[in-house]
């Protein structure tokens, strides 16, 4: 059994595997990443058994997402990050947007220092780019600029430039960066359970069909409390158990 | 009769042992020329599926700087203008192939003529040394230290063709620097002898003999060096920016061909316009592969010393 | 000013350039290796990599890589035996030969992410070899076969025809010459080149990403049967090398000591190629001195 995809999923999926293969040692249970993108085309075209992916399938062109079937595991909730010479700890949504399309430049528009602001955006297509434009761009175009497409690529770039703000999955938030308040709400895992925070996605892991009889097993056990309860917590995740919303592939909220 | 004519005009052992050594030699190459068919056959195919599935005009594709392919423009065609990133790409590659020659023909002068002794006792294995770091490793130096660097002379963010320029400079050297020490031993010792015993400096006979002499493979170790340039990604790709954009200056982020792909090609569906756009990048780099070992070749062939 | 003058001059320049360059090389092998080796311990070498929590090693990785070097090799070293036979001894000097030279070059300067998608595509899912040492060896055999096919021949070339033509006069078939007068003699210089083409699979990332993988399953030691699942000799198993685990904790990494563990096993990297480089010279010139009887 093979599950290919989402490179911020692995790490989950990895350890998970491995406890799961410890106590049925018949299974075997390949885990890789290869981005989001990978994952679907090749979950799709039947060459590996699971997908993993940080996006909806619906949202993926060239994907038939009715032939594949999600098992949403784990929720990931993302921030924006600032440098913290910026002196910026709060601002709201439109200021945010108007940051990432490029109509604000300076810090000092939204109350911090006379800075010039450089934009770190994520790359095109990833999940994480694509959670955050949906949240925050209301289909507006993010203005050109860096792209970087890793996590610890964009939080090494944002802690060492001045001026700096991109966006980061909770887990890789350290003391180098700052995390935004938006409208005074913070990034916090209970926010996000209720929704208070608006940035977040599912982390998926699709299957061709319904699943066979040692995947399902697999992904029950990714769903049964020993995951969600010790590791997704560990790994900076949110349990998809704690969720008191859902999110359908067109971003629809509902309680 | 019959034993004496079958004795003499049946393969001898040895003729047979040919035979053997021709089947095994030839069955390598053979193999080898395989490999190399299907990676150029795959890559081609997949490469030009953007301009026949996609009908995306290779004008557009070459000369366009707009690159969004998953979204169309207004006219309703996908913007796959992939003219910044060969910008940046030929930028960076013979910027650094600018500076590094002077380097390495002066390390490689040393190592030949001014401290043989020493100097291939000591830098040799040095800069043998500099070609096994992974590119991560320079990418990680390069945004650690160089990027900062950088950002602290000029400001803004740091990234960009400088600060790639910088990094495959190192990443090069060791290259250049062997393949020009190979082309300056190759000038045969009586060259020097015959130049000195005019009553030539030892400068004078580097500049007016060896370097002239070694000129078509010192050409051939520069393009090597930028054939490896052109294709080095990891590292670039932490320290360019990544934003596909029309260089303005050496110190405003952007976006080689490699680095765009390394980036994108795991977040794309394989069989869309995104997907097949990044193919043709691929396609791009392994034309330009082939014309620099064409260049190569024509180089070497004029310049073989006739001795 | 006189030639004397220019000559001096000139000379001070080259020196300059030169000490530039050691001062960097110093400089980036200094931070290599400063910063890491305060990281390096026999714990550090010998337990396991851990996902999430601090205080993983890199015992596997490390084996792993050495592992696919050695597959890497069996590969692509009998590969490149016979066509840099075929090319110094058997190939006539003509375009053919030329169209071969250059799509042998061609492979070497491919970027390495191309290589890896290509492997990917083929091997892994085509061929059904899976995320697998073997895949990934075969993704490296890409790189290596220029280098190998490049320095054999040239140890090859540099074998004086005198012995050719020794071999000849002897009535040996140009085979057995070749076989037992002419690789004997280019040994040393095979040796040198094998090793150093080593280097470059061991700091190869981009390529095993898709083809050998990024994770390492636990791997039991004990078990010497290649064909089970967990043994570590197991040629089909997923496999996660040194470079490829430095690449993913710089990235992805969400371990609290992804740095140290980074700069430790750069350093470990580095070390381990330093010993190739010195291992390299020492058996070449061994080897030379046994061949040639001489000191």
């Amino acid at each position: 059994m093979t599950a290919v995809g989402s490179t911020a999923l692995q790490p989950l999926v990895e350890q998970a595997a491995q406890d799961y293969q410890a106590s049925n040692k018949k299974v075997n249970l390949t885990v890789q990443g290869g981005g989001s993108g990978t994952g679907l085309s090749q979950v799709q075209q039947g060459a590996v058994q699971i997908g993993n992916s940080d996006i909806f399938a619906e949202q993926s062109s060239g994907i038939k997402a009715n032939k594949l079937v999600d098992h949403k595991v784990a929720v990931v909730g993302m921030t924006p990050v600032v440098n913290p010479s910026t002196g910026v700890t709060n601002i709201s949504m439109a200021q945010l947007r108007d940051i990432f399309t490029g109509k604000i430049t300076n810090w000092k528009q939204v109350g911090g220092k006379d800075q010039k602001i450089s934009v770190i955006n994520r790359a095109q297509g990833s999940g994480t780019r694509a959670t955050f434009e949906s949240a925050v761009l209301e289909g507006k175009k993010a203005v050109t600029s860096q792209e970087q497409d890793s996590n610890g690529t964009v939080q090494k770039l944002v802690s060492s430039t001045p001026g700096a703000i991109s966006y980061l999955a909770f887990s890789y938030v350290n003391d180098k960066v700052k995390a935004l308040s938006i409208g005074n709400v913070k990034p916090t895992d209970k926010n996000v359970t209720t929704n208070k925070w608006t940035i977040w996605s599912y982390e998926h892991m699709y299957t061709k069909g319904q699943p066979n009889k040692a995947t399902e097993g697999f992904l029950k056990y990714m769903n049964s409390g020993k995951v969600q309860n010790s590791l997704v917590h560990k790994l900076g995740y949110i349990s998809i158990h704690d969720m008191k919303v859902t999110k359908n592939a067109k971003n629809v909220v509902t309680k | 009769m019959d034993e004496i004519q079958k004795k003499l005009t049946a393969p001898s052992k040895a003729s047979r042992e040919d035979v053997t050594g021709r089947i095994i030699s030839y069955t390598c190459i053979a193999a080898i020329i395989i490999l190399v068919i299907s990676i150029l056959y795959f890559i081609t195919s997949r490469g030009i599926a953007t301009f026949t599935t996609n009908h995306v005009s290779l004008w557009q594709f070459l000369s366009g700087k707009e690159w969004n392919p998953g979204t169309l423009n207004a006219k309703g065609q996908p913007q796959v203008g992939a003219l910044p990133m060969i910008v940046t790409s030929f930028s960076v590659t013979i910027l650094a192939a600018l500076v590094a020659t002077p380097f390495a023909i002066a390390v490689a002068l040393f190592m030949t003529d001014i401290a043989p002794k020493n100097g291939a006792k000591f830098l040799q294995p040095v800069i043998e040394l500099l070609v096994g770091i992974p590119s991560v490793v320079y990418g990680f130096i390069g945004l650690t230290v160089v990027v900062p660097f950088i950002r602290h002379l000029f400001g803004g963010t740091g990234s960009g063709i400088l600060a790639g320029t910088i990094v495959l400079f190192v990443m090069v050297l060791p290259t250049i620097t062997s393949l020009s020490v190979d082309a300056l031993r190759a000038v045969p010792t009586y060259f020097r002898s015959a130049s000195l015993a005019l009553g030539a400096t030892r400068f004078q006979t580097i500049y007016k003999v060896l370097l002239r002499a070694a000129m078509p493979r010192l050409l051939t170790a520069v393009i090597f060096g930028m054939a490896r340039a052109f294709g080095e990604a990891l590292a670039v790709q932490m320290v360019i920016g990544n934003a596909v954009l029309m260089p303005r200056n050496l110190v405003t982020p952007t976006s080689t061909l490699t680095s765009q792909l390394t980036t994108n090609i795991g977040n794309t569906i394989m069989g869309t316009l995104p997907n097949n756009a990044l193919w043709s990048l691929a396609l791009i780099l392994l034309l330009m592969s082939l014309v620099f070992n064409l260049l190569i070749r024509c180089i070497g062939k004029r310049g073989e010393i006739k001795s | 000013m006189t030639p004397n003058q220019t000559d001096r001059i000139a000379t001070q320049v080259i020196n300059v350039l030169v000490l530039i360059v050691v001062l960097i090389l110093m400089f980036l092998l200094g931070d290599i290796i400063l910063n890491g080796f305060p990281h390096i311990s026999w714990h550090f070498l010998t337990s396991p990599s851990s996902p999430f929590s601090a205080g993983g090693g890199i015992r596997d990785q490390l084996f792993n890589s050495l592992y696919l070097l050695i597959l890497t090799l069996i590969i692509s070293f009998p590969l490149a035996l016979g066509s840099a036979i075929y090319l110094a001894e058997y190939a006539g000097n003509n375009w053919r030969t030329g169209l071969i030279r250059t799509a042998i070059e061609v492979l070497s300067s491919l970027p390495s992410v191309v290589v890896g998608l290509f492997g990917y595509l083929l091997f892994v899912i085509q061929f059904h070899l899976g995320f697998s040492i073997l895949s990934g060896a075969i993704a490296l055999t890409f790189f290596n076969l220029p280098l190998l096919v490049r320095s054999i021949e040239g140890s090859l070339h540099a074998v004086p025809d005198t012995q050719r033509e020794a071999g000849m006069a002897l009535g040996l078939s140009s085979w057995r010459t070749i076989r037992s007068i002419i690789l004997p003699a280019a040994l040393p210089g095979i040796l040198t080149g094998i090793i150093l083409s080593a280097g470059r699979v061991f700091g190869e990332a981009a390529a095993l990403i898709y083809t050998a993988g990024q994770s390492a399953p636990i791997l039991n030691y004990a078990d010497w049967n290649p064909t089970d699942g967990s043994s570590f000799l197991n040629p089909m198993r997923p496999a996660e090398t040194l470079a490829v685990h430095i690449w993913k904790v710089n990235t992805e990494g969400v371990t609290p000591d992804a740095i140290s563990i980074s700069a430790g096993a750069s350093a470990v990297l580095i070390i381990v190629i330093l010993l190739f480089n010195f291992g390299a010279r020492a058996i070449g010139a061994h080897m030379y001195k046994k061949m040639t009887g001489g000191k």
